[in-house]
């Protein structure tokens, strides 16, 4: 199973509003995943300021802000988050010099990530989601079937720059895949499937292509059951596999695009009553940008 | 025997299904689904269950007898194992729609999704607007009425239920083919769709089914 909801905002009036209706929504798919959950918020500007890098990292050592004196260092369960004013490739090497056991599970300058093992609705609370504004967000609740149950296998996969992606489904051909990309010098985190996707994602946009390119050369390159939800700097998109296997449900109004594993998720959502409602095709990507 | 009202916002899909496998009234009103699982699944009795809201999967599963309205949409599976009685949505479906069901009619006044009627092994499935792809795989008995458009793979693997399209069909999956339409095949349609309440042609319509090459092996094995 696995539970998907992500909500991209066109209506600046609801940016306050981000993390109520995103805690809404994840608390709807509790059922499809109950091992853990994580959440992605964009534009949440007290957890990552207007200048500043936001790292997320897990295992961090319990004197992670002493060791960081000039970051804004807030633990969350599993994972803390380091915000400071530097780029986001120095921030990580801050992070990393300070404390080399951490493992970073998502890095951008618009982005905050948290993940974590245990109940979805008790992690909500956790990672603060009622509080969180912004423009965009996802979350994603997991029920782990193709590695262990931990906080590095919990979704998103946030591996590039203000990327994420979470997956609903199992990919059938990631250690072939994961082979290639450690050939060409991409180093993973878990043994889990969807970083290979996010991997994958995140390779094809290094290389200059848009979410839409890099989706579909996943649709061809990658053999399984997807449901993907894919965020970057300026969009959104879904992708589902050649037999949509794995639900999903699209909803969009003029104030806001939603996606979820099912309309449950959807049903508290302003304005819903009048929202285009429908379901993605089999390997056709939708993609929004801000 | 009355009417009953039931807020789902203040009884839970099961207090609900309870009342409604040993019914106290004959007829329901259910308010506020808000996409909740398995509503009206398993009604074995001549209720009527007006359910005024979007539902979630195997809305009114397994229905002997019922004749149960969604005023709104559905998830995956509705009227799935459907024996006898009515299922009504007057919004679209997701995928697998009258899965597997014996009986009875299922009307979507608007599009299903993927996998509409798959495995379906006799009941009657009408539906507005479009189908998506795969749909009808496997049927074994009983029709499919696509007012719309059909999607890619219609009725691959298709015993002898019997398709009738009236728009454009993506592709046919294997071992369905186009069969020509006759007078009782016009008769049949004009029952269901006056059934569903749709007013269509029947001659508007063109019909499909097995053409009976998966029924025996035919791998002629030389040893």
């Amino acid at each position: 199973m696995c539970g998907i909801v992500g909500l991209h905002l066109r209506d600046p009036a609801l940016y306050p509003r981000l993390g109520r209706l995103l805690e809404s929504m994840l608390c709807q798919v509790v059922e499809r995943g109950p091992d853990s959950a994580g959440v992605a918020v964009y534009g949440d500007r007290r957890r990552c300021p207007e200048g500043h890098a936001a790292v997320s990292v897990l295992d961090a050592p319990p004197d992670l802000a002493a060791r960081l004196p000039d970051a804004l260092v807030t633990a969350a369960g599993d994972t803390t988050v380091v915000a400071a004013p530097l780029s986001v490739d120095a921030l990580v090497d801050a992070v990393r010099a300070a404390a080399p056991d951490v493992t970073v599970v998502g890095s951008g300058t618009d982005l905050t990530v948290y993940k974590g093992t245990g109940h979805p609705r008790a992690l909500a609370a956790t990672y603060d989601l009622a509080s969180a504004e912004g423009w965009q967000g996802l979350a994603h609740t997991r029920m782990a079937t193709e590695s262990a149950v931990t906080p590095e296998g919990c979704h998103p996969f946030s591996v590039g720059p203000d990327q994420c992606l979470v997956h609903n489904g199992s990919f059938a051909n990631h250690a072939t895949i994961r082979r290639d990309l450690r050939r060409d010098g991409v180093v993973f985190d878990s043994e889990n499937d969807s970083e290979v996707g996010a991997r994958f994602v995140a390779s094809r946009l290094a290389q200059g292509e848009d979410l839409d390119k890099a989706l579909r050369l996943l649709c061809e390159r990658f053999d399984g059951f997807y449901t993907l939800l894919v965020t970057s700097a300026d969009g959104f998109a879904v992708v589902r596999d050649a037999i949509a296997c794995k639900p999903a449900i699209i909803a969009e109004t003029t104030g806001w695009v939603a996606m979820a594993s099912e309309f449950r998720a959807l049903a508290e959502l302003p304005g819903i009553e009048d929202a285009r409602i429908y379901e993605p095709e089999p390997e056709k990507v939708y993609a929004w940008v801000r | 025997m009355g009417a009953l009202t039931v807020d789902l916002q203040a009884s839970s899909v099961r207090e609900l299904n309870a009342e409604l496998h040993t019914p106290t009234a004959t007829s329901y009103e259910v308010l506020d689904p808000k996409g909740a699982h398995a509503i009206a699944a398993g009604v074995h009795h001549p209720i009527d269950v007006q359910v005024r809201g979007h539902a979630g999967y195997y809305c009114a599963g397994m229905n002997d007898g019922g004749a149960i309205t969604v005023h709104g949409s559905v998830g995956t599976g509705v009227a799935e194992n459907m024996m006898s009685g009515t299922v009504r949505v007057r919004g679209d479906a997701s995928q697998s729609a009258g899965a597997t069901a014996h009986g009875g009619l299922l009307v979507i006044e608007g599009s299903a999704s993927m996998r509409c009627g798959i495995s379906m092994k006799g009941v009657d499935i009408v539906v507005g607007g479009d189908i998506g792809p795969m749909s009808a795989f496997m049927a074994q008995a009983g029709r499919l009425v696509v007012c719309g458009d059909a999607g890619d793979d219609l009725g691959d693997s298709i015993y002898e239920a019997r398709i009738y399209v009236r728009g454009k069909v993506g592709s046919l999956g294997a071992d369905c083919v186009e069969k020509p339409v006759r007078d009782e095949h016009r008769a049949e349609l004009a029952e269901l769709l006056a059934a569903a309440g749709l007013d269509h042609e029947p001659g508007e319509f063109r019909r499909f089914g097995s053409a009976r090459r998966l029924y025996h092996f035919a791998a002629h094995n030389t040893y």
